[in-house]
């Protein structure tokens, strides 16, 4: 079959995705939803998700503590509102999934049970063991096969959105967009005004026939997960390219603070593996060369357990010093837990165990883990309001490829599992609403016939790079010029050669040029977008001179609100390239203040 | 660091060719890397045109099973040091008992369809309002899910499996202890048990099992799949004991 009609498209099949589907299927069992996804959804990255799933379970907890945590960590670039919104659902859904039967840790008593976690005041993070994603994930997928309206795609590769623009032809996309374009006075709700495209479906490849097929959707919600793939070392699966956000703004889209990027302070040398904040969460120490508990220096009232932005600048602070160790794979420091003993290792970490026994070659019940910061977390993405909606009509967005902003400059562990769920949910009963309403547009066949000669293209193309040199290169590239420390300089060089790289991928000949299961071919898609998500980073970083949450400018050391209290947005312009704009925080009541811990 | 020169036989298969046939590789690794880390190398730097899946790359999402000296492992987690022989070359493979689609790449759909015969999801005898919170279970029954809940579905014990490689129809390891995961979770409804162990003891079932346990010894994540299979074919035979008395006694 070459054409899908259905209410909801959902590209994705993580734990945004899969909870976007079930609540729509819930809601209105008459509705068609399909899921669309590159790999079988439980292959997701949110498989990988290991310390837990933040939310106010416990009686001495409070909305009120979760949120001021959330918005202190994000170093007060959160939305307020959106904060308020997800924290009040987030025990709702940890509920939701306790009631499908997701087997979280338990107390003694048969409760479920929460572990402390960076960043958070008191303990409110639920778990399963150290598995806490692959409970989540494989959880909701098996409550996903109950509901006969959740069709799926599996292992379909999604290369385009459609809008309404392309498929009426006449004018060109970019002489819309250039009047849809929302000048600086207009509201939010202005925004999204009759001139913005629509988004109406979109195409997608069959991995396993090659073939191209058009999915038209009354609503479209992209839930594609995160892009640390875009640096060399990091903690994220390889599927993590950041398509949803590229298919988003190449569609028209406005993406959002792209330019934070959490380091996870604790990733194994070489392979970038996470070791979970939760073996910190139980009380491992951070060590240096000398054996201390270096975090004394820097956050003595919340040692290990600070938020990630602080933690890894912290070691990296220590390495500068000469008090890492240093290795075949760059230097590092020490992450010990000892003297948690084996009982409890086993009991609450026994995947922190597995992966340094497989990936390091390290039995932390006898040696302390070799850890280094590693790229882990895109807080930016595509822009949403706290309805899951996206600057185009048509299509929302939630999860990691999303940006409400509940994270900010700087996520706090274990909140985006909970993102994913709670926006999930929102996405996919908005889209139920909205499809009362909406009629289904037809994606053109000119529409699918253009994206199968651009596929065919790229199959008979002759050139002398291949895809993994330049994806090598890119990621180089964006691990010296935009990491942990940026400044003008290196950002400005950064862009500069991604932009001139970009330039190569005109001759990059794939290295298989068939129709089936081509993975080159993927592989190549992927880079494209890659290619959109490093200049967003770069470009928003240099525009933002000042140091805020993941964001170090070693230029600009400190926060200014004065100038730069704002979040980032990019846009395609008229002239297809990147425009940049500044939009307001939304504060409720937490003004913002010094971030002191 | 050290590295060492092995050669590389990997299976390669796609149609519209008419059989499989064998490529030799001669590449370098070190002796921190992983199977998967070799068939990458090769992929971007000799034949970009080799296909097979992979993602997570820890160990946790399945992608990237296949057959390597003809055992079915997870790639990523084998390290080539252990696996390569003097003298002989490594064989990489896929899955077996699967179609091949291309190359490492099998088709798993029937299993996912399998799963899914198996109801896996609680249905509660008494619905709580979300309000109302979290339901208790005790550690002692959590424990009773450890195992079977570990699976990730990476088709290894489909692999490892003699009967499914014949029998097409039996439902196999994963699906199995699926069923028993769900069956053994304190919170599901008896009712629901039933409606899943009516399809588990339907002629296609869990009959099949021959309990050579081949299932057991290659799953990587310990989930014992024919540990529940032998459970489930217990339940199984009570189960239509049950259903018959329950017919007679209801007979009018
Ligand atoms: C190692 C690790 C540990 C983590 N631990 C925690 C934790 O303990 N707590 C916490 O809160 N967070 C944690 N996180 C973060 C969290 O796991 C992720 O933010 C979250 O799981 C993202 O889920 P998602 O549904 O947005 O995307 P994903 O789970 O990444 O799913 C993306 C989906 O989109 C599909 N897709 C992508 N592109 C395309 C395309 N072009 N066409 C079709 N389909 C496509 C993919 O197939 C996939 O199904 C961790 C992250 C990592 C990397």
């Amino acid at each position: 079959m070459s054409s899908f009609n259905t209410d909801i498209a959902i590209i994705g099949g993580g734990g945004a995705g899969l909870r976007a589907a079930i609540a729509a299927a819930e809601e209105n069992p008459e509705l068609s939803v399909l899921l669309i996804s590159k790999v079988y959804p439980v292959r997701s990255h949110t498989v990988s998700a290991e310390g837990g799933i933040a939310g106010v379970m416990s009686e001495d907890d409070s909305h009120e503590k979760h949120c001021f945590d959330t918005i202190r960590g994000s170093d007060y670039l959160a939305d307020q509102d959106a904060v308020e919104f997800f924290v009040n659902e987030a025990p709702k859904e940890i509920i939701q999934l306790e009631h499908w039967g997701c087997p979280w840790s338990r107390e003694e008593n048969g409760d479920v049970a929460v572990r402390a976690f960076g960043g958070m005041s008191t303990k409110r993070t639920v778990y399963a063991a150290d598995k806490t994603g692959f409970y989540m994930l494989h959880s909701l997928f098996e409550r996903s096969l109950k509901y006969p309206n959740i069709k799926r795609l599996d292992e379909y590769f999604v290369t385009k959105l459609v809008t309404d623009f392309d498929s009426t032809g006449g004018e060109t996309n970019n002489e819309k967009r250039a009047e849809a374009m929302p000048s600086e006075k207009h509201t939010e709700a202005e925004n999204i005004s009759a001139k913005t495209p629509r988004v109406i479906g979109c195409i997608a490849m069959n991995l396993q026939t090659g073939e191209l097929v058009s999915i038209s959707a009354k609503t479209t919600i992209l839930a594609t997960g995160g892009a640390g793939k875009v640096y060399s070392f990091t903690t994220n699966a390889l599927i993590k390219t950041g398509d949803g956000m590229a298919l988003a703004y190449k569609a028209g889209a406005e993406l959002k603070d792209m330019e934070f990027v959490q380091f996870h302070p604790t990733g194994l040398p070489r392979t970038g593996i996470l070791i979970t904040e939760g073996a910190r969460g139980e009380g491992g120490y951070l060590l240096n060369n000398l054996g201390e508990r270096f975090m004394e220096r820097y956050l003595p009232n919340k040692m290990e357990l600070g938020p990630r932005d602080i933690i890894s600048r912290s070691i990296m602070s220590e390495i500068k010093a000469g008090r890492g160790f240093s290795g075949p794979y760059g230097e590092y420091v020490h992450l010990d837990i000892r003297h948690l003993g084996e009982e409890k290792i086993n009991e609450k970490l026994p995947l922190v165990r597995e992966m340094s026994l497989d990936f390091a070659g390290v039995d932390p019940i006898n040696e302390p883990i070799p850890v280094m910061p590693v790229v882990h977390y895109s807080m930016g993405g595509v822009a949403t309001n706290v309805n899951a909606k996206s600057s185009l009509k048509g299509l929302f967005a939630a999860g990691e490829t999303a940006c409400v902003s509940i994270n900010g400059a700087n996520r706090l562990g274990s909140n985006s599992l909970a993102e994913c769920l709670v926006f999930g949910a929102r996405a996919g009963l908005e889209c139920a609403k909205e499809c009362k309403s909406s009629k289904l547009i037809h994606v053109s066949a000119r529409e699918l016939a253009d994206e199968e000669n651009r596929i065919a293209e790229l199959l008979q193309r002759t050139g002398s790079k291949t895809v993994a040199t330049v994806k090598t290169k890119l990621q180089e590239i964006m691990q010296k010029h935009a990491g942990i420390e940026r400044d003008h300089e290196g950002l400005v060089i950064g862009l500069n050669q991604i932009l001139s790289l970009k330039r190569e991928l005109k001759n990059i000949e794939l290295g298989d040029k068939a129709k089936l299961f081509n993975t080159e071919l993927t592989g190549y898609l992927e880079l494209e977008n890659m290619f959109v998500i490093a200049e967003a980073i770069l470009r928003s970083a240099l525009d933002r001179k000042e140091s805020r949450g993941s964001h170090t400018r070693s230029d600009f050391t400190e926060r200014n609100d004065e100038e730069f209290l704002h979040h980032t947005h990019v846009l395609q312009d008229q002239k297809a390239t990147m425009s940049l704009s500044r939009k307001p925080v939304t504060i409720t009541k937490w003004k913002p203040q010094p971030r002191v811990y | 660091m050290e590295t060492t020169t092995t050669r590389v036989l990997v299976k390669r298969y796609s149609p519209p060719q008419p059989s499989p046939y064998f490529q030799s590789f001669e590449l370098p690794f070190s002796n921190d890397m992983t199977v998967l880390d070799l068939l990458t190398k090769i992929k971007e730097n000799e034949d970009g045109s080799l296909t097979f899946r992979s993602s997570c790359r820890m160990g946790m999402c399945g992608s990237c099973a296949m057959t390597v000296n003809g055992k079915p492992v997870l790639t990523c987690q084998t390290y080539a040091k252990d696996v390569v022989k003097e003298n002989k070359p490594m064989l990489v493979e896929p899955l077996r008992n699967f179609p091949v689609i291309k190359d490492l790449i099998v088709d798993i759909g029937d299993v996912f369809e399998k799963m899914r015969s198996t109801m896996p999801y609680v249905e509660r005898m008494e619905k709580k309002a979300i309000a109302d919170g979290t339901y208790k279970q005790s550690s002692k029954e959590r424990k009773k899910l450890e195992k079977t809940s570990q699976c990730i579905k990476c088709m290894i014990c489909y692999s490892a499996c003699p009967v499914y490689g014949y029998e097409k129809d039996f439902i196999g390891p994963a699906a199995a202890a699926l069923a028993e995961r769900y069956n053994q979770d304190s919170h599901e409804s008896a009712e629901h048990k039933n409606e899943r162990m009516n399809t588990i003891t339907s002629e296609k079932g869990v009959w099949k099992c021959s309990f050579v346990g081949e299932c057991s010894s290659a799953c990587p994540k310990r989930v014992d799949p024919a540990q529940a299979l032998q459970r489930l074919k217990i339940m199984g035979s009570l189960h239509i004991a049950k259903e018959v008395t329950k017919k007679i006694i209801n007979k009018p």
